[in-house]
């Protein structure tokens, strides 16, 4: 029986949802910054945690985070995870780890790719680096930062970090 | 802090669902695809148009008995798009109607190419336009036209 033949059994049935995203001021100025390979967070007036990336506002007090700060492009692993199952749209070689980084000067961790290191020797407090796309590529995204890779330092004790969670 | 100016993107979320469709809807869309409307009779004798395995009224599973209906049909209510968006069955103005296909018992929501608004009414005469590749689906059944404009 020729497919044409054949009874239909299924439709395609995507939802597509087309937006348009603005990140808001906080979060553009972050961009901006990251076109120019500095990370800048923002400072809550009340409780003075950093936020990286910035929303504009603090996630505990609900006040405005006015002052800017530079952070590093260095920080520590507070928690991570090692991924071995293959999904859709992702093209990294398997197993990869995603690794949560409090970078130096940053009080929320953000997630994001740990390379070049074996995954079995991932641990928590390990120190890392991003390590930037090339000047021609940067754009206004957080994709900047290509990766993090692993720095030849001594690792940060749990109880340095661990209101950082 | 000088402001720069909110950065805007476009950001598309999709799933790519793909949706078993069961015996008779099957059916429905198998002779669409053949360019045949087909519906399915109830245990009552009432014929159902987009066929369901259930008789909307009792409940009980609907019969094995199909007939062919239209291509002709009947306006029992519409409403006007003047503005289709991208993902609406016609890229002009259009109609959303109910049609009631001759032979059938109820009615269907389809689109009516009928041109303008003006040339709308509720109980219009329309025909099936079938598309012209075919794939197995409810567009296959690309639209209705006024009878009176062929």
């Amino acid at each position: 029986m020729s497919e044409e033949q054949k009874t239909v059994k299924a439709i395609d049935g995507p939802t597509r949802l087309e937006y348009r995203y603005s990140p808001g001021r906080a979060s553009t100025r972050f961009l901006r910054g990251m076109e120019q390979k500095k990370i800048l967070g923002q400072k809550c007036v009340g409780c003075g945690r950093v936020y990286v990336p910035p929303r504009g506002a603090c996630a505990r007090c609900g006040l405005p985070t006015e002052e800017e700060v530079e952070v590093q492009d260095t920080g520590t692993i507070v928690t991570f995870t090692i991924v071995r199952v293959p999904s859709q749209n992702i093209e990294i070689e398997l197993p990869y780890c995603a690794a949560s980084i409090l970078l130096d000067g940053a009080d929320i961790p953000f997630t994001a790719l740990l390379r070049d290191v074996p995954v079995e020797t991932v641990r928590l407090g390990m120190r890392v680096q991003g390590v930037w796309k090339p000047d021609a590529e940067l754009g206004p995204s957080f994709d900047n930062i290509d990766h993090f890779t692993a720095l030849d330092e001594p690792d940060v004790p749990f109880e340095k970090f661990q209101e950082h969670l | 802090m000088s402001e720069p100016q909110p950065l805007s993107a476009g950001h598309v979320l999709e799933y790519t669902y793909k949706r078993s469709v069961g015996p008779v809807l099957g059916r429905f869309f198998t002779s669409l695809r053949d360019g045949k409307i087909e519906g399915v009779k109830t245990r009552a004798g009432r014929v159902l148009v987009p066929p369901m395995e259930h008789d909307p009224e009792t409940g009980e599973a609907t019969s094995d008995d199909w007939v062919e209906v239209g291509p002709g049909g009947t306006v029992t209510t519409w409403a006007w798009v003047a503005e289709p968006r991208d993902q609406h069955p016609l890229d002009r103005p259009f109609a959303f109607a109910l049609v009631r296909l001759d032979g059938a018992d109820t009615a269907m929501l389809h689109a009516v190419d009928a041109g303008s608004e003006s040339a709308m009414r509720t109980g219009m005469r329309v025909r099936a336009r079938f598309a012209d590749a075919p794939t197995g689906g409810i567009k296959d059944l690309a639209c209705f036209t006024p009878e009176d404009a062929e």
